[in-house]
Parts: structure tokens; C-alpha cells; sequence
């Protein structure tokens, strides 16, 4: 019988909810692992739960500087989606979408993915076709989107502001409708959970502090916890991949750590269904499960490891926010936070072997990384079980800048902060 | 007399009644009184209903941390959701609705999810609801159809659709000194300030001034407390630096000293003054801030702690001191401090039985004996409450003996007769906005507390926020801070003399009392002891963890309440002390703020419109107008019954036979002038402009560093040293930052300064075969024949007066100019051409027609330089100079800019003469139902009038080589397939022969 | 934030636009030694501590800043003028700006 099922719920209520176990272990590190995954986010996690289970890797360490979950994978606007503009972005994410569609009893846990759709509303005809090239290259690769009209939308969330007196007046939108939102730290939980039960350790409060190294190679890493050797080290550690790498006295790379505010309103009946997003700036939004809408806008813009926002990106998104919904202005923020991005030069991410040899690197998620998840772990456990790419990621490498071969959905060049 | 109201004192106007209604209901207060002090005066118990479990719920405190008693008001249709009840001031019209609840407050058919006991326990939702792996429910079928019905469950109130009419307003502050908080600390320290002549804002959230001086019953200085504070504001309002702000939440700390707060300034009033706003958004910049903030009383975990008539301590005393109501006529208190001793004598005083002091310590000082006589209260210390009794109203409670050290119980209960059960676990210092400035709190283990960490900003603590309880602590604290914040020495002058009821600040480390029942940590969310231990024993034990897992801390009052005690039973659980569980860090806003609020002027107009000198003109003219960024440009002048496409293929083709004419004031314009700027531009386009000679154009196109294509435009000579560049519509502001970066960061020597002049020039292209013609007609000063104005000349003349400069260049491939005038002579010329055009039938055209004629002419605009495209795939090559260096020139070769398989720019033709659509894809083999192998994409389209034919330009892989070939659209998202013929994007007159003239 | 404009005097990020890390070196422009290109286009410092920055003072003088900034704290250490290439001499913006 599975673990978690209503089966096993009424069975432990019966007993007063004693017998649950804990949802993974709290191991002391061994002296040496086939594997070392470095950072106990959602990339990590799912990338060790993926080596062992797509390829009976188990001895496997995940080391957690804080505590599990405490990065971007708790810290995100939830949104699970797949459409992307270019090719290789889309099949990945579709790869990504797939794997989500049947997390939830990968995992025998609920992360809560609910299909709710993504509309990416447009206030120009040259944006209705910029979308239109969007979606039928999305369908182009087998991915569901829709053009909707005005009068769909208005069906759709009514409290949107379709009059043609807005400001920005909507003239339509693309839907993806097999998008939605998770319940985010389900996919951490879930993630570690799984991995624990098929023997990887999750070390929490361990610190890597440096690498062991023989000549070029990484043989290990060096951490508050004790040295702890590996015959592969790989990173997935977003934000932080800038200090990691200098650890390994890599000092430059084609990434800045920006911060990201996103903001929560107070509990509220279900007035949003799907996930939507403004046209004419940078806003998105979406209603959680528990009633809080929740949403976000831009990067503040500047490089940070702060984890705190500035007050002129507050007043843009919620200006932003009332230009769709005039009727919300009484509704309230209940709470904002920050989170740290690994923007790259291009606004898409890096899965690859290397750039040291025993070394293995998962980053530059920019604000992508949540609903990447799945695949990201997927195809990193492939990559550093295979020490090559899975095609999905074969196009994300390091160098991909340096040769031309960028893949930027956004057409706006190596400026992080416009990615 | 409402049941509940005493026969005297409170700071409420008894001579006003106020008259509203809740949940339907007529009631009447008093001007002064809270929405929960006035239904409480009516005998109201019950509030509000919890978010998971719906259990009944009354009042549990007196401010902002009021977790239970949320209500929606209403004005009209326009609804606000989730206020507590205890910060709507009433007025007369006050409609306030209860929420979360079916079909009534006291019915609730929600509560039915009680039954479901342990088995809805944190964590329930993880564990379930995956539904079956095969079947027409597999993937996230089930969990959603599940999902349907929860959210409907969950949520609190119902926000409107109705469009909020109410007006919000910004202010930017400037201070030496900001001041939150206006207990007596604030008070102390805002007066200090003021007298230094420091320039001083005193911020606070209630409506009165005062804090814990409007219901502590203390004496300063000979007069009651709230008398002494109405004195010091007495006085601050006459200083000219002090600005004085009641119902003003200070809700963010940000980087710099900037603190964000929400000023509430017509809430509280059935109709706002002319003029006044609804809600005030305060962005203050302060030298120094004084905290001054005050504490929480933390309630305490036992079972039945959340049946109305439980309510905090010192709320109690509030209602009783401030407004004048008693909470219940039998009161008996629970306590692990001196605090509520105070408490007990207050309400006694107000007219209430005190029938019980329940005290987890056996060792109660005499002092508090001796208040527990005065309250004709039982002492029963060393004794905890284990029960209470009562459905929607309390109706008693049970007491055991309890051992402090080991917290087990023993004895019999013995049940007490109360409607009222008043508790204090404590108090927590007010330390979010610290927390907030960036640093971790400290645990003081005396306090049982977190303490404000070390200042990493510029601010001071005073008061009840450090941990000084005592009102003789906080005044001279706050007088102190008041003095340091405004730069000034220590003062020796003595301090005002408090009478206060004696207590020592520590309480015992008692949390929660162990016994048999649901015993909450967060009321709202019905978080209960039980929850956290569930979280332990399945491993969620950071405190983040037991955040997320249980949602303990994530409701309204995010954790105001329930932050302290769910850690200290976590730790104990863990067998460790707090601070090694940790507390999270409080990030803003302190209490939940308005998104009007924050909107504010934006609400309603969230960017500015920029206008073309001839707007007026378009308008009046039966433009379409359509918004290009921040711009609004003519789509069409369409004529009565024309389709879009009619319109624009009448401009067109009109255009082509005679002459059009369209507003170019929007391109982007910059100044390029000094010494270098020949060279500069060298380095910053493509091709060269050093060889361009006085009074002539040229066409240029720039990079980015990265090497993709970045803009284009044509830039005029108009003197050896003075360029005027001009630049895409979209691209002018980045082109002028590209510009100023070069120049500021990396070629400082160069003696070139540039200036973007967009605003400046209104332009109006005029093009056609009678361009020419309509020009000689109306320019003065200049001759406008071949000689005089070749292709890409300059000349300079007069038009209706005004001078203008006049350039010949084409960008719809017909003879063409482009006419500048100042912007504020644009209308004038404009109409002068328009009139003078009239003989010749010029036609005024819009964006469209633009476009179509661009097309026609297979020129680029941003859909193809899209900023993945490069110099070659648009077939620009040609312009790429070999002879210099440029921005971009090293990079542009890369491996990946120069594959075969890139986009290239082509032409379609549509053969099956159906219209295309821009974002159409282009197939090789056509496969409707499974569209696969998309070799690129429709940037732009149009029907040609020229050509006769629907024609598009599309970025297609390989493109060159496919011209000639036959391919397929395929457009799945608007069902339109058909077959094209791929051919260069030149298609009409491609040897420049009709704009050569 | 507020940064210090040596010309404006103290002004809200808001008024500002960032450009990034100010440890580039851009090569000579008829270099062709693309690894240098490379690195100057691509390649980042990303410290979390002390970052020597430019910004423009977009909303106000125009003039680039090199701004020594804290990226832990957002604390100003120091602003100057970016022209002149004087990395990190400068203004001192004095305190937690």
C-alpha cells in the first residue's frame, strides 16, 4: 500500500496521527558518495531523486546549507508552464509539463498540480501576433495553445477590466491550457521525500565550504559538516552558483543574482481562475487554493543576495495589478518577499558537464526555475549519470554564449536584468 | 443602555450615537467606538468564523493583530474584504458584513469540517487526493475536481468586481526624525525631538494618539494617562516641525531609511471632504527613526482557548478603559505574569466580577496578592485552565492544579462559572519593522521574547519594542531615543512621574497547558498544538518548515499572534531551546496594505500618454488610433462602412498613384554634435558616416555588442559637426542610453555630446508621385527640384510660415520627404501640406497603410530586427563595413550567427489568395490536424495593392535558397493553411526607380 | 536605496538604471581576439559583498555613476562620475545610504 493515501489518512487519525514518520531522514554525512548534489532546493532534490530513480544511482548526498526548500522552490509565484517562443526552451518545458502531469503520484505525494491554464493577455495587434507566433510554435511541437477573444477572457475572469477604455485596452490572449499552478513546497517535500525513500541522504544545515581536488578534477567538497568525498559533484544551487563557483575558483560567470519580489493578498473567495499575465509591462497573477492571490512583476533590477526588495518595484506591480482589475484596489498585500535569481546573458539556463572535470552544473533558472523543476532534474540526473547531454538539454550549455548560440525567448541580448 | 456598556468613563463621546449595521442587523455606538467595541457594547459574541475547521469565533483583542473577527465592509457595490473588526472606526451608514460562513454567521454548514477531526491535521492535503494512476481521473483530473470544491471552501471574504471610485494619493516626506508609535515612548520621544527643532513626523496606527496610555489607567504627572498624552499632542500640534499622522501604519522599512506607510484618511467617515482621498500611501525618507511600537500580549495553548469569551488580557481592559464596554460579567483570568493582575483590578473597577485569577506559578509576589484583593478576585495560583465551556458564548471553564517545572497536572477540575476568560502568555516587543531593516531578532530568555537585533539602519528603539514593559521605562526611554534621534545631548531634566500598578516584566516560560481537547496556536487557520507536534514527528521542524507545513503564522495576523507559541512547542517538542529553532524573519508590509493604496495616482492611469504635435488632428480627422508603447498613433482614417484592410489598401494605393502623407513624430530623434561625432558615429553604426557630406542622409543600422542587429534609422548631416539621428518609434530610448553608455563609460574622449530631441521635431512624411509637386507649392526659401533636394538631400525652408528642414529619403519606395518643423508649429505645417496637397488628392495615411507599403518594399522594422536576427539574415550584409571597427563588428561572425539553418528574411506570396496573418507559421509539408516542422515564421503581412496579391515577409530557414520554392502556411491557432511561394522580400520595384525618381 | 549622484545629490533608485558589473574591460575596438570579447559581453562578476557598478542617472542628470555598493546589504559605499575611468576613487556617500 502507499504511504500517503485517504486510506493511510483515516488509518493514523484513528491513532491519534502518532505513527506518521518523518518525510525523510536527518542522516549525518558518509565519508564518500558516488554523488554529491549541492543545494536542497527543487533542482537538487529532483535531480537526486531522478539518479536513483532512472538509474539506480542511490548513493547519492544532497547538501542543504539552510534547510530544505529554503530557496527559489519556496519562494516562487507556483506557475507551471511550458509556453515558450523558441524550440529548444519549448521542448524542454514541455518535457518538464509532462513529468508534472503525473507528479504528484511519481512522488505518492500531492503537489497540488492543478491545470488551471496560462493567459498571456495582449494589448497591440503587433503583440496578438507576436503571441500568434508564440503559440503556433508551440503547437508546431505538439503543445496546446489557443488564441482567446476579448469576449472568452471576459468568460473566463470576469473581474478583468476588458472595456476598450483601459489604458492598455486587451485585444486578446494566448492560452495554454494545460498550465497552472503547484503548491510549491509539496514539490520540495515530495521531491525529498521520494529521493529518501530510495536511499539518498538529505543532509540539511551543511555548508559547502570549499572543493577537494585532485589537479583540475573536484573529488569532493569541503563543508561545515566535515569533508565528504564523490566521484561526481554537481551543483544546482541558483542564486548562489556565483559563490559556489568561486569556491572552485571560477570567479566570472555569464550570470547575475538579481532579486525578485513577489507578493501575496489577503485570503479571498475564488474570483481568479487561471494564471494570467499583462502585456504591456511585466505583471502576473494567480489565486492559490487558500484564497491568496498571488503574484509579482520585474526584477528590481540591480544585483542583490539580499532576499529584500525595493519599494518603487511594490508600487509598479500593484499599479500594474489595478490597470487589469479595477476592482481590486480594496483588496489587500498581505505579504511580499524576495527571492534571489541567477539571470543568464541569454534568460535561459545551463545543464551541463563541467566547466570542471568531476563537476557537474545546473543553473542560470533566471525566474523559469519553478515549473523546471521536473525536467531540470531529469535531465541533470541523465547528464551526470551519462556524463553527456539528454537531448532536451543539449542545447543549455556554458558555452553556448561564447559560440553564438543563444537562446534568447526575449530578444533583448546579454542584459540580465530584461531577461 | 447596551448591555455591555458601563455607566461611565472610556474615551468614546457618549452624547453620538452612530448607527449601523452587521450581517444585516441595525445597531447603535458610540462616536469613538471600533466595530468590535460597539458589538460588543450589544452583547455581540460571536465574530467571525475560522478559516479551516469554521469554528465560532469571537474577539480575541482589541488591535490590529485581531485574527477572528474579520468582516467585509461595504460602501455601495464596492466591497473591502478582511478587516478586523477592531480597526473599522463606525460611522453612521456603516454596513459591515461577516464572512466565511453559509448561510449565516451562526449557522455554517462549514463547521461540519470539524468532523473531520484528526484527519484533516496538517499535512492532510500532501498525503492525498492523488486520486487513481489509470482511468479516466488519472494525472491531475481527480486532484482538481477535488481542488473545485476546496477552493470554494477556503478563502475568507469576497472581493468585488466593482471598480473602487475612491481616489488614493502619494506623498514623498522628507524628516529628521520619524516617530512610530505614539504610546507614551512615541510620545516622549517625538516631543524630545520637536523641542531639539528637529523636523519630526509622528505616525500612528489608531485614530487616537497614546497607545496603552488611553487604557492603562496609569497616572503622569498628576493626570490620568490618556489626559497626559491629549496634552503632549496638544503640544506637538503647535510645533510647526512636527507633522502629526493618526491612522498611519508604518508598514515597510526599505534600503536607505525609507519606510513605507498607509495613511487611512476617510475610512472612517461615511463621506469623505471634497478633495480628500480615501487612503494616503506616505513614502517617508527619515534621518533617524524612532521605534517606538510597543508589544503584543501573547495568548497561551490550552484547550478551548478559542471559544468566544476568550479573549486576551489587555484587550480587555482596552474595551473597559477606552471604550467604556466590559467583555463579560464574570471574568476570571489566566496568566504567566503580572501583567493581567492589572487587568483584573482594571475591570473590577469598571464594574465587572472578577471571579478568578488562574496563575501558572505557585510563587505569586504579595504585590499581585494583593491586586488579586483589590479585584475581589480568587487567587488560584499555581493552577492552570485545562476547559472551557459553552457553545457560541462561554459559559465556564475548568481549572487544575499545574507544576511549573514539569507542567503536569494533578487534582481534580474544578469548573468556574465565567462568561469571560482573559489571558496573558506574556509579551512579545513589536519588532517587525526591525526585522524588516535587515536584521535577525535576539531571544531574551528572561523576557521569554525576541528582542529587536542591533540597529542596521538608522534607527532607535524606545519603550515596550526593547523589552522595557513599564511606562516609567518607556518614557524615559522614548525621551531619550527623541533626543539622540534629532542629534542633541542627554537631558538631566526630570522625567514625568508614573503611577502605575506594581509587576515585574518576566513571565514564567509556560506556553501551553497539556490536556485533553484542541488547543490553538494559530486561531485563524486553526493550527493546534497537536499540528506542531505533528510537524516534529514527521520532520518539519525548522521553523520555516512548520510555517509551511502546518500554515501556522501565514493568516491575517501572520503570526502576531500564535509566532512565539508555536515555536516554544516546537522546541520543547525538539527539546531544544527557542532560539536554536529560530524565528523567521518579518518582511513587509507589518500589517496588510491596500493595493489602491499603493497604485495610488497610477490607479486609473498607469502610464502617461504621449501625444503627437497633430493628435488633434488625427482624432478629428476619423483616425483609428492605436497605442504603439507609450505613443498613440493613426491605424487608419477609415471612411464610413470600410473594413481595416479597405481603408488601408485606399491609403496605399493612393499613396502609390498621387500622394500620402503620414505623422512621423514619434521616430526617435538625437541630437549627435561635437568635434568626434563623425567618428563617433563610425564606431557606432555599421556603415560608415565620417564620408557622409554636409546636408545629405544616410541610412544606418547598429548592432549590439553581442553582435545581433539593434536598430535603424537614417542620420543627417546638417553640419559638419551636428547629426540628427533618428531612430526606431520603439527603440528611441534605448538607442539613446546605448549612446550616452559609450560615450560616458567607454570612449570618454571623444568630444561628442548627444541629445535626444524626439519631443522637439514634429515630422510628416509625404510621398508619392505629386510629392514633389505639393511640396513646391508650399515651401518658401528653397528650391525642391532634383538638383536642389537629390535623393537623401537636406534642405531648409519655410512652410506656412514656419521653418522647416526637409529631407528627401523614402521608407514606402515612393519619392518621398520628410518635413520637420518645431513641435509646436507640427499642426500648422502638417495642415498647410494637407491644404496644399489637396489639389493633387493627397491622402493622409496611418500605420497600416505604412506598413503595407514597407512590405512591399521588403524593408525591416522591429518584427524582423526582433533581437535574435543578425545584419545577414536580414540582407543587410551590404551595410556592414569592412574598412573600421563598429560596435558588434567583432562578434557578428560567431559560429552560431552565421549557421546555414539561421532565419532569413524572405517574401511570401499567398497563392491561394487568402489574407495571412502575422505569427503564421511556414511548413514544408502541410499536416493540419498534427502541425510539425516549422521552418519559420510571418513578421508582417498585408494585402499588396501594388502587386495585387496577399503578400507577407516571413523569417524562414535558409531563406535565400528557397526563393522561387513553393512552401505552406500553417497557422493552427486561426486554422488558416494554404500554400505560398517563397520569394525575395523585395517585391515591388526593387531597383528603387519610383523614390530615385 | 538612495544612491548619491555626485552632480544631483542623493536620489531614489527609482531614478536610476543599472548597467551591470563596472569590472569590464572592453578590448580595443579592432581587437579580434574573441576570447577578451567574450568575457568583456558575457562574463560577470556576481559578489555577494563589495560590487563596483555603473549606473546612469537616467531620471535625472544622465551622467554614468561607478558606485561601490554592498550586494548583502544594498549599502552604498561610494559614488563617482563613470568617465574618467577612476574605478574606485570618489565621492563618499558617507553612511547607510
Amino acid at each position: 500500500m502507499a504511504e500517503y493515501s485517504a486510506f493511510s489518512l483515516l488509518k493514523n487519525a484513528l491513532n491519534g496521527n502518532q505513527d506518521w514518520k518523518p518525510a525523510w531522514r536527518k542522516p549525518d554525512p558518509k565519508a564518500s558518495y558516488d554523488v554529491i548534489v549541492i543545494g536542497g532546493g527543487g533542482h537538487g532534490l529532483s535531480t537526486a531523486y531522478y539518479l536513483a530513480k532512472e538509474h539506480g544511482i542511490t548513493n547519492v548526498a544532497v547538501l542543504e546549507k539552510g534547510w530544505l526548500g529554503s530557496g527559489n522552490v519556496g519562494r516562487n509565484t507556483t506557475a507551471v508552464r511550458s509556453n515558450y517562443l523558441l524550440p529548444q526552451n519549448t521542448r524542454f518545458y514541455e518535457h518538464s509539463m509532462k513529468l508534472w502531469e503525473n507528479l504528484s503520484h511519481d512522488l505518492n505525494y500531492n503537489v497540488m498540480f492543478s491545470q488551471r491554464g496560462c493567459l498571456n493577455l495582449a494589448h497591440t495587434p503587433a503583440q496578438l501576433d507576436d503571441y500568434a507566433r508564440r503559440g503556433n510554435a508551440m503547437r508546431h511541437l505538439g503543445v496546446d495553445a489557443e488564441l482567446m477573444s476579448v469576449k472568452e477572457i471576459k468568460r473566463l475572469v470576469p473581474a478583468l477590466d476588458v472595456s476598450g477604455s483601459a489604458r492598455f485596452p486587451i485585444l486578446g490572449g494566448l492560452m495554454q491550457p494545460r498550465a497552472g499552478t503547484a503548491r510549491h513546497d509539496a514539490v520540495a517535500w515530495g521531491y525529498a521525500r521520494g529521493a529518501d525513500r530510495r536511499g539518498v541522504d538529505i543532509i540539511e544545515n551543511c555548508e559547502v565550504t570549499g572543493f577537494l581536488r585532485d589537479g583540475d578534477r573536484i573529488t569532493g567538497v569541503t563543508t561545515t559538516r566535515g569533508d565528504i568525498r564523490a566521484k561526481k559533484v554537481a551543483l544546482a544551487v541558483a542564486g548562489s552558483t556565483g559563490q559556489v563557483m568561486q569556491l572552485a575558483g571560477i570567479s566570472h560567470m555569464p550570470i547575475e543574482s538579481h532579486v525578485l519580489q513577489a507578493f501575496v493578498s489577503e485570503s479571498l473567495k475564488p474570483i481568479i481562475g487561471t494564471v494570467l499575465t499583462f502585456g504591456m509591462g511585466h505583471f502576473y497573477i494567480s489565486q492559490s487554493d487558500k484564497g491568496g492571490l498571488v503574484y509579482g512583476g520585474d526584477l528590481d533590477g540591480y544585483n542583490s543576495y539580499a532576499q529584500r526588495g525595493s519599494l518603487p518595484v511594490v508600487d509598479e506591480v500593484m499599479s500594474e495589478m489595478l490597470a487589469l482589475f479595477p476592482g481590486l484596489a480594496r483588496v489587500r498585500m498581505l505579504r511580499s518577499w524576495g527571492g534571489l535569481c541567477d539571470m543568464t546573458m541569454d534568460g535561459s539556463p545551463i545543464i551541463t558537464t563541467g566547466p570542471l572535470p568531476g563537476m557537474y552544473l545546473n543553473c542560470g533558472w533566471c525566474y523559469g526555475g519553478f515549473k523546471a523543476t521536473p525536467a531540470s532534474g531529469w535531465c541533470f540526473a541523465w547528464t551526470i549519470a551519462k556524463d553527456e547531454p539528454h537531448e532536451f538539454n543539449a542545447p543549455f550549455t556554458l558555452d553556448r554564449f561564447y559560440r553564438g548560440l543563444i537562446i534568447d525567448d526575449k530578444g533583448q541580448g546579454a542584459t540580465p536584468r530584461l531577461h | 443602555m447596551s448591555p455591555r456598556r458601563t455607566e461611565t468613563g472610556g474615551r468614546i463621546d457618549r452624547l453620538r450615537t452612530i448607527r449601523f449595521t452587521f450581517d444585516g442587523a441595525r445597531y447603535t455606538g458610540h462616536a469613538g467606538d471600533t466595530l468590535a467595541s460597539a458589538l460588543l457594547a450589544n452583547g455581540v459574541t460571536l465574530f467571525g468564523r475560522s478559516f479551516k475547521y469554521h469554528r465560532p469565533r469571537g474577539l480575541l483583542a482589541a488591535g490590529v493583530e485581531e485574527p477572528n473577527a474579520l468582516v467585509t465592509v461595504l460602501r455601495g457595490e464596492v466591497r473591502e474584504p478582511n478587516i478586523p473588526a477592531t480597526m473599522v472606526e463606525i460611522y453612521d451608514g456603516l454596513v459591515a458584513v461577516s464572512q466565511n460562513r453559509s448561510p449565516s454567521l451562526a449557522w455554517d454548514i462549514g463547521a461540519l469540517n470539524q468532523l473531520g477531526g484528526k484527519l484533516l491535521s496538517a499535512g492532510f492535503y500532501y498525503k492525498t487526493f492523488m486520486g487513481p494512476v489509470i482511468g479516466p481521473l488519472k494525472g491531475t483530473r481527480f486532484w482538481m475536481f477535488c481542488e473545485h470544491f476546496i477552493r470554494r471552501a477556503a478563502g475568507l471574504g469576497r472581493a468585488g468586481t466593482a471598480p473602487d471610485t475612491s481616489r488614493y494619493e502619494r506623498m514623498n516626506a522628507f524628516c529628521d526624525v520619524l516617530v512610530v508609535g505614539s504610546g507614551p515612548a512615541g510620545l516622549m520621544a517625538a516631543k524630545a525631538a520637536a523641542d531639539q527643532g528637529a523636523r519630526v513626523i509622528l505616525a500612528e496606527l489608531e485614530a487616537k494618539f497614546g497607545g496603552s496610555a488611553n487604557w492603562s489607567g496609569e497616572t503622569i504627572d498628576g493626570a490620568s494617562a490618556a489626559d497626559w498624552a491629549a496634552r503632549i499632542v496638544g503640544q506637538l500640534e503647535g510645533n510647526d516641525n512636527v507633522r502629526l499622522l493618526p491612522r498611519t501604519t508604518v508598514w515597510g522599512y526599505y534600503d536607505g531609511n525609507t519606510l513605507a506607510a498607509l495613511e487611512r484618511v476617510t475610512d472612517h467617515k461615511e463621506v469623505p471632504a471634497k478633495g480628500e482621498p480615501r487612503q494616503r500611501y506616505w513614502a517617508i525618507r527619515a534621518k533617524t527613526v524612532v521605534l517606538a511600537t510597543g508589544s503584543f500580549e501573547r495568548p497561551l495553548v490550552f484547550p478551548g482557548n478559542d471559544r468566544p469569551g476568550v479573549m486576551l488580557a489587555h484587550a480587555a481592559e482596552r474595551y473597559a478603559n477606552e471604550y467604556g464596554v466590559l467583555p463579560g460579567e464574570r471574568i476570571a483570568l489566566f496568566t504567566n505574569n503580572d501583567s493581567a493582575y492589572r487587568s483584573a483590578v482594571t475591570l473590577k473597577k469598571a464594574g465587572a466580577a472578577v471571579v478568578a485569577i488562574v496563575d501558572v506559578r505557585s510563587d505569586v509576589s504579595n504585590e499581585m496578592s494583593r491586586l488579586a484583593s483589590q479585584a475581589e478576585a480568587e487567587l488560584l495560583a499555581g493552577h492552570a485552565v485545562v476547559a472551557t465551556e459553552g457553545g457560541k458564548a462561554q459559559t465556564g471553564l475548568n481549572v487544575r492544579r499545574f507544576e511549573l517545572m514539569s507542567g503536569a497536572l494533578s487534582g481534580d477540575e474544578r469548573s468556574i462559572h465565567a462568561d469571560c476568560l482573559l489571558m496573558s502568555g506574556g509579551w512579545s516587543p513589536t519588532i517587525h519593522l526591525a526585522s524588516q531593516a535587515g536584521a535577525r531578532a535576539i531571544w531574551n530568555p528572561a523576557r521569554q521574547a525576541f528582542l529587536p537585533p542591533q540597529p542596521t539602519q538608522r534607527w532607535i528603539g524606545a519603550g515596550a519594542f526593547t523589552g522595557s514593559f513599564s511606562t516609567a521605562e518607556a518614557i524615559a526611554e522614548g525621551r531619550a531615543a527623541g533626543i539622540q534621534a534629532a542629534g542633541g545631548s542627554a537631558s538631566s531634566a526630570p522625567l514625568p512621574v508614573v503611577e502605575a500598578v506594581p509587576g515585574e516584566p518576566d513571565p514564567a516560560p509556560v506556553f501551553e497547558i497539556k490536556a485533553k481537547g484542541k488547543s490553538f496556536v494559530d486561531f485563524q487557520h486553526d493550527v493546534t498544538a497537536e499540528d506542531v507536534r505533528l510537524a516534529h514527528r514527521e520532520g518539519f521542524v525548522s521553523v520555516e518548515h512548520l510555517k509551511r507545513y502546518t500554515t501556522l503564522g501565514m493568516a491575517t495576523d501572520q503570526g502576531k499572534n500564535s509566532n512565539v507559541p508555536g515555536l516554544a512547542i516546537m522546541a520543547e517538542a525538539l527539546g531544544k531551546p527557542i532560539p536554536e529553532v529560530g524565528t523567521t524573519r518579518f518582511r513587509p508590509p507589518y500589517t496588510a496594505v491596500s493595493i489602491g493604496s499603493l497604485a495610488a495616482e497610477r490607479f486609473g492611469d498607469l502610464k502617461p500618454d504621449r501625444l503627437t504635435p497633430m493628435h488633434d488632428w488625427h482624432i478629428d480627422n476619423g483616425a483609428t488610433m492605436f497605442a504603439a508603447g507609450l505613443w498613440y498613433r493613426p491605424m487608419i482614417y477609415g471612411l464610413a462602412g470600410e473594413t481595416v484592410e479597405q481603408a488601408y489598401v485606399r491609403e496605399a494605393a493612393a499613396t502609390r498613384e498621387s500622394a500620402g502623407i503620414v505623422d512621423v513624430s514619434t521616430l526617435g530623434k538625437i541630437a549627435v554634435q561635437g568635434p568626434d561625432a563623425a567618428e563617433f558615429l563610425d564606431r557606432v553604426y555599421t556603415n560608415m558616416f565620417s564620408t557622409l557630406t554636409v546636408g545629405k542622409a544616410r541610412y544606418g543600422l547598429m548592432l549590439r555588442e553581442d553582435g545581433l542587429a539593434f536598430d535603424d534609422g537614417t542620420t543627417w548631416r546638417l553640419g559638419e559637426q551636428d547629426f540628427l539621428m533618428t531612430t526606431t518609434t520603439a527603440n528611441a530610448g534605448k538607442v539613446m542610453q546605448h549612446l550616452e553608455y559609450f560615450l560616458d563609460v567607454i570612449w570618454p574622449e571623444l568630444k561628442v555630446t548627444v541629445t535626444s530631441v524626439t519631443d522637439e521635431w514634429a515630422g510628416a512624411a509625404i510621398g508619392g508621385p505629386k510629392a514633389r509637386a505639393i511640396l513646391a507649392a508650399c515651401v518658401k526659401g528653397t528650391a525642391v527640384d532634383n538638383a536642389a533636394l537629390p535623393f537623401m538631400g537636406i534642405v531648409h525652408g519655410e512652410i506656412a510660415g514656419v521653418p522647416v528642414m526637409i529631407c528627401r529619403l523614402s521608407f514606402s519606395g515612393e519619392m518621398a520627404f520628410e518635413v520637420y518643423s518645431g513641435a509646436g508649429y507640427g499642426m500648422r505645417v502638417w495642415e498647410a501640406l494637407i491644404e496644399a496637397g489637396k489639389p493633387f488628392g493627397l491622402v493622409a495615411y496611418g500605420l497600416e497603410a505604412l506598413g503595407t507599403m514597407r512590405i512591399e518594399k521588403g524593408h525591416v522594422t522591429g518584427a524582423e530586427i526582433d533581437g535574435r536576427t543578425t545584419a545577414r539574415d536580414l540582407h543587410l550584409d551590404w551595410m556592414l563595413s569592412k574598412k573600421k571597427p563598429f560596435i558588434g563588428s567583432a562578434m557578428m561572425d560567431r559560429e552560431g550567427l552565421i549557421a546555414p539553418d539561421r532565419l532569413e528574411l524572405v517574401g511570401l506570396i499567398a497563392l491561394d489568395n487568402r489574407a495571412l496573418d502575422g505569427g503564421g507559421h511556414i511548413v514544408e509539408e502541410l499536416d493540419a490536424e498534427n502541425p510539425h516542422d516549422s521552418i519559420g515564421h510571418i513578421t508582417a503581412c498585408c494585402y499588396s495593392p501594388a502587386l495585387g496579391k496577399y503578400i507577407a515577409l516571413a523569417l524562414v530557414k535558409g531563406g535565400k535558397g528557397r526563393h522561387g520554392t513553393r512552401a505552406f502556411v500553417s497557422d493552427p491557432l486561426r486554422n488558416r493553411f494554404g500554400p505560398v511561394e517563397i520569394v525575395s522580400n523585395h517585391f515591388y520595384d526593387p531597383d528603387g526607380s519610383r523614390m530615385h525618381g | 536605496m538612495l544612491i548619491t549622484c555626485p552632480y544631483c545629490g542623493p536620489r531614489d533608485v527609482i531614478e536610476f538604471t543599472y548597467q551591470g558589473d563596472g569590472n569590464r574591460e572592453r578590448p580595443q575596438p579592432a581587437s579580434q581576439d574573441l576570447d577578451a570579447w567574450n568575457a568583456y559581453v558575457y562574463d560577470r562578476l556576481n559578489p555577494a559583498g563589495d560590487h563596483n557598478e555603473i549606473w546612469q542617472h537616467s531620471g535625472g542628470c544622465r551622467a554614468h555613476l561607478r558606485v561601490v555598493r554592498n550586494t548583502l546589504t544594498h549599502e552604498i559605499l561610494s559614488t563617482a562620475f563613470a568617465r574618467g575611468g577612476h574605478k574606485s576613487a570618489g565621492h563618499k556617500a558617507g553612511g547607510h545610504q
